[in-house]
């Protein structure tokens, strides 16, 4: 449907063929934005619907007291579908800690949360295609399980700042929404979140256009497609430090694979730039010690190059 | 009645903070609006996700940035 309309408008309107490189650009711009921002809203939508069932408090309820191995493949399943904004790292780790949950099964949820968002996975899905969506979620989920694990195991709790243990909760009683507010919580998210990344969205989508119309096929196989070694970690030390540009890069990473970069290569980059970020782990630090953050990065790194390996070995 | 909005500082936390003094001014009602922003504060409201509000001591919202119409149903 969009493919025809975009053919349509440059084709018809335009008066360009498909085939030159400025039309072929054009029509890349075009498709994207269409087909991008309609399944971000319808699935954006839907997830946060689904999300609204699913607040914090709950999970943290829900998680607590349970035997670890059951906690942890929970905390990574919640923090699939629960709604977890960056602001709210620090209270959530707070509110975890102070339930009792491992610090392990809270590093699981802490990474599994924002590796799979409906953002990611819309982008995934109209990109690759629902079998590397799938994947991606999979591995994503066992990353935050293993990663999770890690930590647990190593001991790391005097690297959490003392007075996280000091806190006391209160008793949360926050109500139910109505089905009504549920509605209104998921039309909200979607306005929202069309409004931050928009502008991210265009320019990723123009330089996506440009690489697709311009860059010569099969010039970057021999930099970072299968038979490249090193293009993996390089891929991911770069995504790390990236975060909010995660979505405009999407685009150019699309036009990147159809210029001959391994898949693996593609995901592990993705998973890089959402599961770890720099604003993110400021953030952190305001609960943990600088040695704490630092493992976790090295050993969630090191997972996701574990990851973009495993990828371009199957795919 | 006091209000509360609880928040860390972000973005949405100050966006409710407006939101909430807009709804006071649309019903006309008199309230003492503070802002919570000291962690240990807001964690002994039970709550997790920001911004929160927090009307006479109870917790009414968690976690979501309310509109003016939302938080005039909240206050009647």
């Amino acid at each position: 449907m969009f493919n025809m309309f975009a053919d349509w408008l440059v084709e018809d309107v335009f008066g360009l063929s498909i085939t030159s490189k400025f039309g072929g650009a054009l029509h890349f711009f075009i498709y994207d934005t269409l087909k991008i921002l309609f399944l971000l809203s319808v699935m954006v939508f839907a997830i946060s619907f689904v999300r609204s069932y699913f607040p914090p408090e709950k999970v943290k309820r829900w998680i607590s007291g349970k035997k670890k191995g059951i906690a942890s493949v929970l905390a990574a399943l919640l923090g699939v579908v629960s709604p977890f904004c960056s602001c709210s790292t620090v209270p959530l780790f707070i509110g975890f800690v102070e339930a009792g949950i491992p610090l392990g099964v809270t590093f699981t949820f802490l990474i599994s949360s924002p590796i799979v968002n409906e953002v990611s996975l819309v982008m995934l899905f109209s990109i690759f295609g629902w079998k590397i969506a799938v994947l991606y979620v999979l591995f994503g989920v066992l990353l935050a399980i293993i990663a999770g694990w890690v930590i647990g195991k190593l001991k790391l709790e005097k690297y959490v700042e003392p007075y996280v243990f000091n806190i006391q909760l209160g008793e949360s009683v926050v109500q139910e929404m109505t089905m009504r507010e549920r509605f209104i919580y998921a039309k909200t998210n979607v306005i929202d979140t069309v409004k931050k990344i928009w502008l991210f969205l265009l320019i990723g989508i123009g330089i996506g256009a440009w690489i697709h119309g311009y860059v010569p096929e099969d010039l970057l196989v021999h930099y970072a497609g299968k038979e490249s070694i090193f293009a993996i970690p390089v891929a991911v030390i770069l995504g790390v430090p990236l975060y909010s540009n995660a979505v405009g890069s999407l685009p150019m990473i699309e036009a990147l694979m159809g210029k001959g970069v391994a898949p693996g290569t593609a995901l592990s980059f993705m998973m890089a730039m959402t599961a770890l970020s720099f604003p993110e782990m400021v953030l952190l630090r305001k609960v943990m010690k600088p040695q704490l953050i630092g493992i976790f990065v090295l050993i969630a790194t090191t997972g996701i190059i574990a990851i973009g390996y495993i990828f371009n070995a199957i795919l | 009645m006091v209000i509360k909005v609880l928040g860390t500082g972000c973005k949405k936390c100050k966006e409710l903070e407006q939101n909430v003094r807009m709804a006071l001014t649309q019903l006309q009602l008199d309230a003492q609006v503070e802002k919570v922003e000291d962690i240990a504060k807001i964690m002994s409201y039970g709550v997790m996700s920001t911004p929160a509000l927090v009307v006479n001591e109870k917790v009414v919202s968690a976690g979501k940035l309310l509109s003016v119409d939302e938080i005039k149903g909240l206050l009647k």
